[in-house]
């Protein structure tokens, strides 16, 4: 009896809810950890980037303004639809990784839970990093956070689902949308993920993943000026990620910087959550 | 506003739909800007122009029940000659009494000061119409060219325009020759909305001069109500090319004050307002300090309480 | 008519202005030498008032190693309640020297003696309280159980709000816990060097602050100076891109407080009064040398004619001239570049057809005058509806609806501040979450106050100062380690 042959997948790009090949016709070869060929990536392009901007412009208005329990309930979503395919994701980390199932199962549940740990902050941002000012005079004043917009963001390049996770969720859950690069040389786990966001109630656009090489593109998405914000996290620090940097001063964009050695395990805590907001204070007179 | 405006019709739903089309006013902004004019500094020999300027807009008033004929021989004595000692001081606008005692006030004064009266059922407004405007009618006929009228604060708050607006035709009417002053008592109407509401209502209804206050009710007279009665004196000449006159009344004590106010009036409706037939003090006690500051302006020295007349 | 305002010049008697000042690094003024002097004007009479010294890069070293010094051996490691005192005394001995300031203030920058004594030192005074509360509060601030200063701050500041400006910068600075090394603007040097005169008063410890003083060359050390752990600028976009380019790949954390060309929105239900004083505040007060002034006017097409009308009448009665002068309204441009950038942006609004209306206001012979102006007729394709002119000039467009009216307001790389005027409190609350700009004011415009955050979105730069969100800027966050 001969063994089934598999039926392997394509892997393509995630931009604006569709799964496009790179419009470059480019891919790359990506093995595991023992060196075997897993599958060809889609290598995008800046085109390809553009094209992740413009649906990220495009549904960063709605989903910005949608409320923050929809928003909770999306990301919550997310968790939902991914702890179905728990399995499947687990054997797609541990061969990018390397690492035992055991690990890969811990890996996958931290995600997963990472998801509905960022559920739960969409209705409270406002609560925690807002506030009521009392100026000195008869004003009302205020101050709300609200998303900066379109990031464009580099996903760890070691921690393949977790990492990307941690690093999506954040960004999206204040109302932003996101174009990530997923790790170079472990993207499986961020194609399967963007299969999830596509069948979960994300609004297209909102994620966008662009497998390939952040050093290509992120320089250039720096200098785009219709990116509002970028997270360098998984770029390798040194002269590409300085360049970006000084790329994103042309038009003042909120840069964080990278962050090689962050456990991802532990818990995040909201910083990433305020670094991709702005504070919009409101003053009003109050009299008769 | 244009050449084109024209005035509401007399009846509710006229007068209703104009007052309530006005802008509002943002209280915090309207006691901000009278805050900023407050500070504002004037020279010398204009310090001592506005102060006889002070004193010519006073309507020197007593308004008690206690008043006798003697008070108010004596406080027309005043308002003729407010500084005895110095011949060069004006005399004052007018004096201002209960309609009972305008006959007293008249053959003090003769013809060389206006008597003011407070009529219609003063300071409370509550009587029936019929009422005011015998009290108006008495008051004219015993002298007064000067009818202080209050409104039906009652009516306005509750959106009777019509009733108001009447009420002051037919004051206006009953008056004759003499000048009305419509007493919008703005302590009691609360907001700077119904004050410039209630400003419009009355010069559409014919007031001469619209005033603050009775006197009798706290807050009296303040800079932003005063402001915002001057705005709407300004936007009402430029609608119609008719003059309004604004007296404020009640509350205002020191020179300093009433420079303020003098400010107040030149930097919102302008200096053509500088004059005691568009601007009055209704003040008592305002006179003393004017006169006080006066002797000090021409002594070089600060004067003393027992240098000016009691009255 | 002979009702006039009287000159009231507040007295100069109050201060008393060295020729020449130093540096002050490590708790005092160095000796100036001569060669390193350059001269502070005023700006009102083109009088010169004192010689101020260029530091250079031995001053600039120097300044922050006393400033790491102090972070490491006596500030960083002081109880915050310790810290807090220090605040208190200086903000009360701003208080005490008030006027002084306020005259100091005014002579150098040239903005009206009624702003600098009625705007500029109240705040200044409030946001050393303000933060001195902060001081032993910090772990309650929602940065974490024990947040942990940055450490030694390069702190740059413009000339539009010399004082107010280093409030804002030294108070959360300290509070927090970091030791500062400020440069001050290069033609408003001189409050700032009171400044440090107070710090002495105070018995501040040596190296807590220290006071540079020269022009953009001492500010580029400083960006780039190894020793600085944090830098926070405030001043023009230009700039803020060559600063940000400067820390790209350091460690350094970077605050910008960048120029805006905010949007003052008028519908045909506003409160006509107050918005006509609020359009005027928000364009000529500080001579609109204001980063967040409301220097495009967009009013509904309904009103447009009667608002102009009224805007042009209260104008008139601005009163410009001797800044010292308790009546005065517009004061002067603070320097000879910044009245050539003004004349120069008005120019290209004639030339680009925009209609152009000036009060009639006499302007003095001696000094640097711009009187107070408007252009209507403009569109947003107009260099005076999309440059920041950093002046008395207010760019007047129309609108419709209040979807035009947003489109209209965001279309911009800037995003400092924003106006609404209507009587409608849903339309303002509507419009108030639309407008991409850091503080909207709604029926009212430039206000400011320590517990409110300030600062932008898009190019006017990130983070805030003011409020609990502002200790964000001088604070260690998980995300920087």
């Amino acid at each position: 009896m001969s063994e089934r042959l598999t039926v392997r997948k394509t892997h393509k790009l995630f931009i604006g809810g569709a799964f496009p090949r790179s419009e470059s016709g480019r891919t790359y070869e990506v093995h595991d950890a023992t060196g075997s060929f897993l599958a060809n990536m889609s290598q995008a392009s800046r085109k390809d980037a553009r094209n992740a901007v413009l649906a990220a412009r495009k549904a960063v208005d709605g989903w910005s303004a949608a409320t923050a329990y929809n928003r909770g309930q999306v990301l919550y979503r997310i968790a939902e639809i991914m702890d179905g395919r728990r399995d499947q994701f687990a054997t797609e980390v541990a061969a990018a990784e390397g690492c035992s199932d055991a690990e890969a199962n811990r890996q996958v549940d931290l995600a997963i839970d990472r998801w509905v740990w960022y559920a739960g902050w969409a209705d409270k941002i406002a609560q925690v990093l807002g506030s009521a000012n009392p100026v000195a005079g008869p004003f009302f004043d205020f101050s709300v956070p609200e998303p900066t917009g379109v990031v464009a963001a580099v996903a760890p390049q070691e921690s393949s689902l977790l990492g990307l996770v941690s690093v999506v969720a954040p960004i999206i859950v204040s109302g932003n949308a996101v174009l990530v690069v997923p790790s170079h040389d472990r993207p499986i786990p961020a194609i399967s993920l963007a299969e999830v966001l596509a069948t979960s109630d994300v609004p297209d656009g909102v994620v966008n993943i662009l497998t390939g090489d952040a050093t290509e593109m992120m320089p250039w998405l720096a200098a785009h000026a219709d990116v509002n914000a970028l997270d360098l996290t998984g770029m390798e620090p040194g002269e590409g990620a300085t360049t970006t940097e000084r790329e994103a001063a042309g038009t003042i964009k909120r840069v964080m910087r990278p962050a090689p050695d962050i456990d991802w395990s532990a818990d995040p805590g909201i910083a990433r959550i305020r670094f991709f907001v702005e504070t919009k204070t409101v003053w009003h007179p109050m009299g008769t | 506003m244009t050449d084109a405006w024209q005035p509401p019709g007399g009846d509710q739903a006229s007068l209703r739909a104009f007052l309530h089309g006005l802008p509002g006013v943002d209280e915090v902004g309207a006691r901000g800007r009278a805050a900023a004019l407050a500070t504002r500094s004037i020279k010398t020999e204009s310090k001592r122009w506005a102060i006889d300027m002070a004193i010519a807009m006073v309507d020197l008033t007593t308004l008690e029940g206690m008043d006798t004929p003697g008070k108010v021989r004596a406080l027309c004595a005043k308002a003729l000659r407010p500084d005895p000692s110095d011949p060069t001081t004006p005399s004052v606008a007018a004096v201002c009494v209960y309609p009972d005692l305008v006959g007293i006030a008249r053959a003090s004064v003769g013809q060389d000061l206006h008597v003011a009266a407070v009529a219609t059922a003063f300071p409370s407004g509550r009587s029936s119409l019929d009422i005011k405007l015998q009290d108006t009618a008495d008051a004219v006929a015993a002298g007064a060219d000067e009818i202080d009228m209050v409104i039906d604060r009652g009516a306005f708050l509750a959106g009777d325009y019509a009733t108001v607006y009447e009420e002051i035709t037919a004051v206006k009417s009953a008056c004759g020759d003499a000048h009305l002053k419509v007493i919008l008592e703005t302590g009691e109407l609360h907001t700077l909305d119904n004050v410039r509401r209630a400003s419009w209502l009355a010069m559409l209804a014919g007031a001469d001069f619209i005033k603050t206050s009775t006197g009798k009710v706290t807050p009296a007279a303040t800079p932003p109500v005063t402001l915002v009665m001057l705005e709407a004196v300004r936007d009402f000449e430029r609608a119609t090319e008719r003059r309004i006159g604004v007296k404020a009344a009640g509350g205002i004590r020191t020179s300093k004050e009433a420079i303020a106010y003098l400010v107040l009036v030149s930097e919102t409706v302008g200096d053509a307002w500088l004059t005691p037939d568009l601007f009055r003090f209704g003040a008592s006690s305002l006179l003393n300090d004017l006169l006080l500051q006066r002797q000090r302006m021409i002594t070089g020295h600060y004067s003393g309480p027992d240098y000016v007349t009691i009255d | 008519m002979v009702f006039e305002y009287a000159p009231a010049p507040e007295s100069r008697s109050i201060v008393s202005i060295a020729p020449e000042y130093g540096l002050f690094i490590d708790g005092g003024f160095t000796a100036p030498v001569d060669d390193q002097l350059f001269t502070t004007t005023n700006p009102a009479t083109e009088e010169v008032l004192s010689r101020v010294s260029e530091a250079r890069e031995h001053d600039v070293d120097r300044a922050v190693a006393a400033a790491r010094r102090a972070f490491e051996q006596t500030w960083g490691p002081m109880p915050g309640a310790e810290r807090a005192k220090y605040l208190y005394r200086i903000a009360r001995l701003i208080q005490e020297r008030s006027r002084e300031l306020a005259v100091l203030e005014t002579l150098d920058n040239g903005k009206p003696i009624k702003e600098t004594r009625d705007v500029d030192l109240p705040l200044v005074a409030a946001h050393f309280f303000y933060h001195a509360g902060w001081a032993d509060k910090l772990e309650h601030a929602g940065y974490g159980p024990s947040p942990r200063p940055l450490g030694v701050a390069g702190q740059i500041i413009p000339w539009n709000f010399p004082l107010l400006m280093l409030a804002w910068k030294v108070a959360p600075a300290l509070a927090c816990g970091n030791t500062v090394v400020l440069k001050a603007a290069e033609t408003t040097p001189l409050t700032a060097l009171a400044f440090a005169e107070i710090c002495q008063q105070a018995d501040l410890p040596p190296g807590v602050v220290n006071i540079l003083t020269g022009a953009g060359d001492t500010g580029r050390m400083l960006v780039e100076h190894p020793g600085t752990d944090k830098i926070a600028f405030t001043g023009s976009t230009d700039v803020g891109r060559s600063i940000m380019r400067a820390v790209a790949g350091t460690d350094k954390r970077l605050t910008l407080e960048l120029g805006g060309k905010g949007a003052n929105v008028v519908f045909d239900d506003a409160p006509i009064d107050e918005t006509v004083e609020g359009i005027v505040s928000g364009i000529f007060f500080n001579q609109g040398h204001v980063c967040c002034a409301g220097s495009r006017l967009l009013l509904q097409e309904s009103v447009a004619d009667e608002v102009v009308e009224r805007l042009k009448e209260r104008l008139s009665t601005l009163r410009l001239g001797d800044p010292l002068d308790k009546n005065t309204d517009i004061g002067a441009i603070n320097s000879a570049e910044q009245l050539a950038r003004i004349d120069e942006l008005a120019k290209s609004g004639e030339e680009e057809n925009a209609e152009r209306w000036s009060s009639p206001c006499p302007l003095p012979d001696r000094g640097w005058w711009f009187p107070p102006t408007i252009f209507t007729g403009v569109t947003q394709a107009h260099r005076i509806a999309r440059e920041e002119i950093f002046g008395p000039v207010l760019s007047v467009l129309t609108f419709r609806t209040p979807d035009e009216a947003v489109a209209k307001a965001n279309n911009t790389p800037f995003g400092l501040s924003a106006g609404i005027w209507t009587e409608k409190g849903s339309r303002i609350l509507w419009m108030a979450q639309r407008m991409r700009a850091g503080v909207v004011w709604a029926n009212t415009f430039n206000r400011f106050d320590p517990t409110s955050p300030f600062g932008g979105y898009k190019e006017s730069g990130f983070g805030r100062e003011g409020g609990i969100q502002g200790l964000g800027a001088y604070l260690a966050t998980e995300v920087a380690r």
